[in-house]
């Protein structure tokens, strides 16, 4: 009997002493090598083409790849000149043209011209494009606007929009807008997202599935070379392993920090926490065709019943700030600095909701389970209705998968919900409220419009502001409108998101940027 | 034997054809479309509807079968639209990593089950069966992701013997030995619950053997007691413990869903996740056809080698 023991015993240590001689080959495994970032990424790219596209997480890589002819200026959500080196706009607001950056080339080594520029949009916008079919091209509708580009000359493209849209700017920014090589689409066609080429700073050198995307310095970049040799993005797509990476020295940067582990990392002087406010707001539309939510006194209600210090300090743990109004404070040209956020107030609340006739019937509230921007949902949800229940409404949550989530919000809630939770991130001051709070974005209308909020005033003014050509107008027009939305409260205006990264303390000057694009041709690793 | 084989072979079909039906009805009746899995905020009807048109999937429902019926016999399984590439070639990668850690997990639970069972069983009652029992227990009731997690803390961020993540070192790894020490944590994870079943059933099968006539003809004869145990005992046994195997192997393959997303592993089964979440049917039908193709051959497998080691199934 004693040999099976003995058996077992040996099997046993044959395989300890396995494992030991493996991991004993491994003295490096803490360190990442010098001069290349390795970042975490929160899941694999679908795509690295800029057109095919909707991620946040995808672009972390475009912007690093790609040039747009814009970009914003470091730091802001303005934009300055990029691959153009300037632009007129024509009176009417209807014809932009650009003069273009001489001597720039692709990483494939074909020349960046007007041709190139005409290329990019035309695949993106036109159905009759031969290249057209690499897509679909999900976002194309930001460029909706344009109807024609024309090559003027070598470096001279106009742009011809179907009417004034001021947003175009700094939607050319975005990577939606990112100037893609004509040569390599036409070589690789539906792979090209597989093979991309750009002008960027660092270059597409390796792809493999599911490990990692490997880009490598442009040694030609028109802005100046980057310092870091190479740039790994690797997707891990569970936060707790995300968090044990970086722990153990797999990755150096991070993005999207569950909130739980950003102080010890903050503790902790081999790493270094960065946070940047953005261009997002958590808010919660109210259905304003039902009781309750028809009479301003019980919107208003919401707002002053919730407590929003709570929820971004204990909820979310300072990973956001208090939400005044429709317009993220990130957007600072157009952010109208006089607007307070409504303060916790639960007997106005209460003074209102009688105001308003409420006896106390149900409030059914959409919740989802996650999704895009939308933080922490189910506990900022039941802490939302713990916040209305002391004040006296009877709130009940209904909770959705974020795919389940977005086909019975989208369509509007009449009939279903009073109220439901929703988080946008956008490039321009434009859009969020163009479409969510026009009367002609309507759901029915193909907006986006779920509470059916409606004043003619508001319409009137984000029509005027997205005609408008000079920033100074727009910002007025914006400014005043962000005052009415606020009074009229469709919403009650929660939070907006600081996006969160760390890194190793080998890592310098990087900077998260308001847009939440991650640009790393600046930073270098010890 | 061949007629066996044959017979069980061409059930296959019909199985997976079936599977195929379900998965499809399914994903058709999961709330939520592709479309709006891609256009997120942005999913206006009229949006998604230009989407679903450019997807091909504003077709009838048994027509987008058919279709993709069609391209499958012609070994096509089409292109998915998550990740932008053919799925047979995210299939087939997908599933080569998932064999190397399935394999290595079935490896270990079939090893250490197997002989903890016999180890516990030849001890009845004595202090190495009631410690392997005892773990054998916590090992079935342990949920495996938190196992999983719990060993990246200590073996990965604490001790840092072994890489907490991913298949191979991210920079100048390759090789037998990156890949070991990448695979110790999620097989020992995976393994973990497979090897408490495999022990308990071969504990029980071989202490009913034990209590047969013939093994006490055997002792009688002057056997020495490894020989009663190993070329008697144990090889009866294992005919009832093989296809319980089979099944594990089965689990192993299931339980790589979670295993796979806590380590990273680039496996089918964290494949399948995302390719359900973004609504990826086409990926969808082919991780799970090759699943269930593996799941069936495994089983089939097993059935085989019971049949040639239990001489009373042979005729």
């Amino acid at each position: 009997m004693t040999g099976i023991s003995r058996v077992l015993k040996s099997t046993l240590a044959g395989l300890a002493m396995a494992g030991f001689a493996a991991f004993g080959m491994q003295p490096a495994q803490a360190q990442t090598p010098p001069n290349v970032l390795i970042v975490g990424q929160i899941a694999e790219p679908k795509s690295l083409d800029p057109q095919a596209v909707t991620a946040v997480n995808d672009f972390r890589i475009l912007m690093n790849v790609y040039d747009g002819l814009v970009r914003y200026r470091d730091g802001t959500l303005e934009v300055e000149p990029a691959l153009a080196e300037s632009w007129e706009v024509s009176d009417d607001g209807m014809t932009y043209t650009f003069k273009l950056r001489e001597g720039v080339s692709f990483h494939d080594g074909t020349p960046f011209n007007a041709e190139a520029v005409e290329f990019t949009f035309e695949r993106l916008l036109h159905e009759d494009h031969p290249y057209h079919d690499t897509g679909p091209f999900p976002l194309a509708f930001y460029f909706s606007a344009v109807d024609e580009v024309t090559v003027e000359d070598e470096y001279t493209v106009a742009f011809k929009l179907n009417e004034p849209y001021a947003p175009f700017l700094s939607n050319l920014a975005y990577p939606t807008g990112l100037i893609v090589s004509p040569a390599a689409v036409k070589e690789h066609g539906s792979d090209f997202g597989r093979n991309p080429s750009g002008t960027g700073p660092f270059k597409f050198a390796e792809w493999e599935s599911n490990a990692k995307v490997v880009v490598t310095r442009n040694e030609d970049y028109w802005d100046g070379a980057p310092s870091l040799e190479a740039v790994v993005f690797r997707p891990i797509t569970d936060a707790n392993t995300r968090v044990a990476e970086m722990l153990s020295g797999g990755i150096d940067l991070m993005v999207e920090v569950p909130p739980d582990n950003l102080s010890q990392f903050a503790d902790d002087q081999n790493f270094a926490v960065y946070e940047q406010a953005g261009p997002h707001l958590w808010f919660l539309i109210l259905n304003m065709k039902e009781p309750p939510f028809d009479k301003k006194a019980a919107r208003q209600a919401v707002n002053y019943a919730i407590d929003k210090q709570a929820l971004v300090e204990n909820v979310l743990q300072g990973t956001a700030e208090i939400a005044a109004g429709p317009t993220p404070p990130a957007f600072a040209w157009a952010y109208n600095e006089e607007l307070e956020p409504y303060p916790h107030d639960p007997d106005r609340a209460r003074a209102l909701l009688e105001e308003a006739g409420y006896d106390g019937e149900e409030v059914t509230f959409y919740v989802t389970e996650g999704g895009s921007g939308m933080l922490d949902p189910v506990a900022m949800g039941t802490a939302i209705q713990a916040d209305l229940a002391e004040v006296g409404m009877n709130v009940n949550i209904e909770t959705y998968e974020w795919n389940t989530f977005l086909g019975e919000v989208n369509p509007g809630l009449e009939g279903k919900a009073d109220m439901a939770e929703m988080a946008w991130m956008t490039n321009d001051p434009d859009t969020l409220p163009y479409l969510t709070l026009r009367t002609q974005a309507f759901p029915d209308k193909g907006g986006f419009n779920s509470g059916y909020y409606s004043n003619p005033e508001v319409d009137t003014i984000l029509e005027q502001a997205r005609r408008s050509t000079e920033q100074e107008e727009r910002a007025a027009l914006y400014q005043q409108m962000q005052e009415i939305v606020h009074e009229d409260a469709p919403w009650a205006f929660i939070a907006n998101w600081k996006q969160n990264a760390v890194t190793t303390a080998q890592v310098e000057n990087f900077e998260l940027q308001p847009s939440f694009f991650l640009l790393l041709k600046d930073v270098a690793k010890q | 034997m061949l007629v066996y084989f044959l017979k069980r072979l061409a059930m296959v079909v019909p199985v997976l054809f079936g599977l195929t039906v379900i998965v499809f009805l399914i994903m058709a009746m999961i709330p939520g479309d592709a479309a709006t899995a891609i256009l997120g905020a942005y999913a206006t009807p009229e949006n998604v509807a230009r989407i679903n048109q450019q997807l091909g999937l504003d077709r009838s429902l048994p027509e987008q079968y058919f279709i993709w019926l069609g391209n499958l016999l012609q070994g096509d399984l089409g292109r998915s639209y998550s990740l932008n590439r053919p799925v047979l070639d995210e299939v087939l990668e997908r599933f080569n990593a998932t064999l190397v850690l399935a394999g290595a997990a079935l490896l270990l639970c079939t090893v250490f089950g197997l002989l903890a069972g016999i180890v516990s069983a030849v001890r009845q009652f004595g202090w190495t069966d009631r410690i392997v029992t005892f773990f054998v227990l916590i090992g079935i009731s342990m949920p495996s992701f938190w196992l999983g997690l719990i060993l990246i803390l200590v073996f990965a961020v604490n001790l840092r013997w072994l890489p907490p993540s991913g298949m191979f070192a991210i920079y100048g790894g390759g090789g037998p030995l990156d890949l070991l020490a990448h695979l110790i944590l999620p097989a020992v994870t995976l393994a973990v619950v497979a090897t408490g079943v495999i022990a308990r059933l071969t504990r029980a099968a071989m202490l009913e053997v034990l209590r047969q006539d013939y093994i006490r003809t055997a002792r009688a004869k002057g056997l020495t007691e490894r020989r009663v145990i190993y070329r008697h005992a144990f090889k009866a046994a294992l005919v009832s413990v093989i296809p319980v195997i089979g099944i594990q192997a089965g689990f192993v393959l299931g339980g790589a869903v979670y295993i796979e997303t806590v380590f990273q592993w680039p496996g089918i089964g964290r494949m399948l996740v995302q390719a359900i979440s973004t609504r990826d049917l086409l990926l969808v039908q082919g991780g799970v056809l090759v699943v269930a193709a593996s799941y069936v051959l495994f089983n089939l497998l097993a059935d085989v080698a019971q049949h040639l080691l239990d001489p009373r199934l042979k005729s």
